[in-house]
């Protein structure tokens, strides 16, 4: 059917409707769009982190670890918090390069497989993860079962004002302890694992300071 | 080809005659009330037929009770949302110690608090394993085959809906087990190439299990999933209607229907 005159392409019935119909979908579009940008923002929201203090530097010593109490998400009590395992670094065995963020060796207490808590059992100088068997070395690299990468670590620091070593941001290793943003348990970091679970906008990637 | 003759009512439900003599206002007035309710309802929604349609039609010889699975799925389901409505009057999705308190307390001071809650936990159970004994019965009885492929793809959804259910619900106790099941479950989502990562992030509102992840999982697991599964199990029970049930597989067509009589000459 052709326009109402000569020379319309569109008539006035059909343009009446697509009027209508596309009102409709904006209004729709008004409340869906921001509900969902709502519920995905914190995929692209970067969590802060806070330098914890974990005690003076003389309570860490080269050849155990010790465990720390530390907070991980602040606000929700026992929910938000976690266990880091702590000590001095050793060059004798700690071979990765020393930096500033090193001098204690910090790591999460988070599995690699599925990320339940593993525990340091001091006689066997290993991590015991209880879910599915996972062990880890002194340095928490992979020594059996299913974990896919070493233990997680965190940055750690000497605060010089008050004296105490201070626990920063997490970050991932591979099988070398090069590190990596912060990545899930699960998701290995060797060969193609770093491109298949990329780092997520959600974590900081470096700590400041 | 001739029409079809509509499905009778049983005889419960037939207008039963006037006696001679009866009259309004006399023993059976009660009963000429509920008529006249229901006719004046009918009136206005043309209601009737669509119920008649649903409920009074005609299955296939021989089928038994597997074909009831659906429908205890069904029953569970419902169970499973009342229950879940009360039990969210007294639940608090805070995980600062409030959440495990709340279910402590419905469970053990609530008049028949561990009633409702075994129920909505117990339940769940049985409504996976009904579930999959339904598919199981489509899936050896060939009942997902044409016409009803569409069915089949609904009712596969279901399934994952429910079991998305399973995994939301779990975490809301939030003891111990539901901790850290979460914390697996979302590193289990997690392993996904490429949006895995991002996935885990969306599930639990941040990079760590953090104070908005409960909530979260308590909207899916009320809001979310319900309304998709009740709207879903409508389409389902819609195509179940139209299509009709599957004659079992091991039944044969020993003649060809007479829907055409036969002459002979």
């Amino acid at each position: 059917m052709p326009g109402a005159f000569e020379g319309e392409t569109v008539t006035r019935r059909r343009f009446m409707n697509l009027t209508a119909q596309g009102a409709g979908l904006v209004a729709v579009a008004t409340f869906t769009l921001p509900a969902l940008g709502f519920a995905l923002a914190p995929v692209f929201h970067q969590s802060p982190y806070q330098w914890q203090p974990i005690g003076p530097p003389s309570d860490f010593p080269e050849t155990t670890y010790q465990t720390k109490v530390i907070v991980l998400v602040p606000g929700i009590g026992e929910a938000g918090k976690s266990i880091a395992y702590v000590r001095s670094r050793n060059p004798a065995i700690d071979t990765e390069p020393e930096d500033k963020y090193n001098k204690w060796v910090a790591l999460s207490s988070r599995c690699m497989h599925l990320g339940c808590p593993v525990r340091y059992v001091v006689a066997a100088q290993r991590f015991i993860c209880p879910c599915h068997g996972g062990v880890y070395d002194f340095r928490g690299m992979v020594a059996g079962g299913p974990p896919v990468r070493p233990l997680d670590r965190f940055y750690t620091r000497l605060n010089e004002s008050t004296g105490q070593v201070e626990l920063g941001p997490r970050y991932s290793v591979n099988s070398e302890l090069a590190r990596f943003a912060p990545r899930d348990p699960g998701q290995p970091l060797d060969g193609i694992g770093q491109y298949l679970y990329p780092s997520r906008f959600s974590t900081a990637s470096k700590p400041t300071g | 080809m001739p029409k079809l003759p509509a499905p009778p009512l049983p005889k419960v439900l037939q207008p039963r005659p006037k006696r001679p003599g009866e009259r309004n206002g006399d023993a059976s007035a009660p009963i000429e009330a509920g008529i006249t309710v229901v006719d004046w309802l009918d009136e206005r929604t043309s209601l009737s037929p669509g119920i008649r349609w649903l409920l009074f039609r005609k299955v296939p010889r021989g089928i038994n009770w597997a074909y009831t699975l659906g429908s205890a799925t069904l029953f569970a389901f419902l169970s499973q949302a009342v229950t879940g409505v009360f039990l969210a009057m007294y639940y608090r999705p805070d995980p600062s110690g409030g959440a495990y308190e709340s279910v402590r307390y419905l469970t053990d001071d609530v008049f028949l608090g561990g009633f409702v809650r075994g129920m909505h936990k117990w339940g769940a159970s049985v409504m996976i394993i009904l579930i999959f004994l339904h598919m199981g019965r489509v899936f050896f009885y060939g009942a997902y085959k044409y016409p009803r492929e569409l069915t089949w793809i609904i009712g596969v959804t279901l399934l994952i809906l429910t079991l998305a259910m399973g995994f939301t619900g779990y975490l809301l106790p939030f003891d111990q087990r539901s901790y850290w099941a979460t914390i697996v479950g979302v590193n289990i989502n997690g392993t996904g190439p490429l949006i895995g990562p991002f996935l885990s992030d969306f599930l639990r509102a941040g990079p760590e299990f953090g104070a908005n992840t409960l909530s979260r999982f308590y909207a899916i697991h009320m809001m979310l999933i319900p309304g998709l599964i009740i709207a879903l199990i409508g389409a389902h029970l819609y195509l179940v209607t139209k299509l009709g049930i599957s004659a079992p597989p091991w039944l044969k067509v020993d003649h060809e229907p007479d829907v055409v009589p036969r002459e002979e000459v």
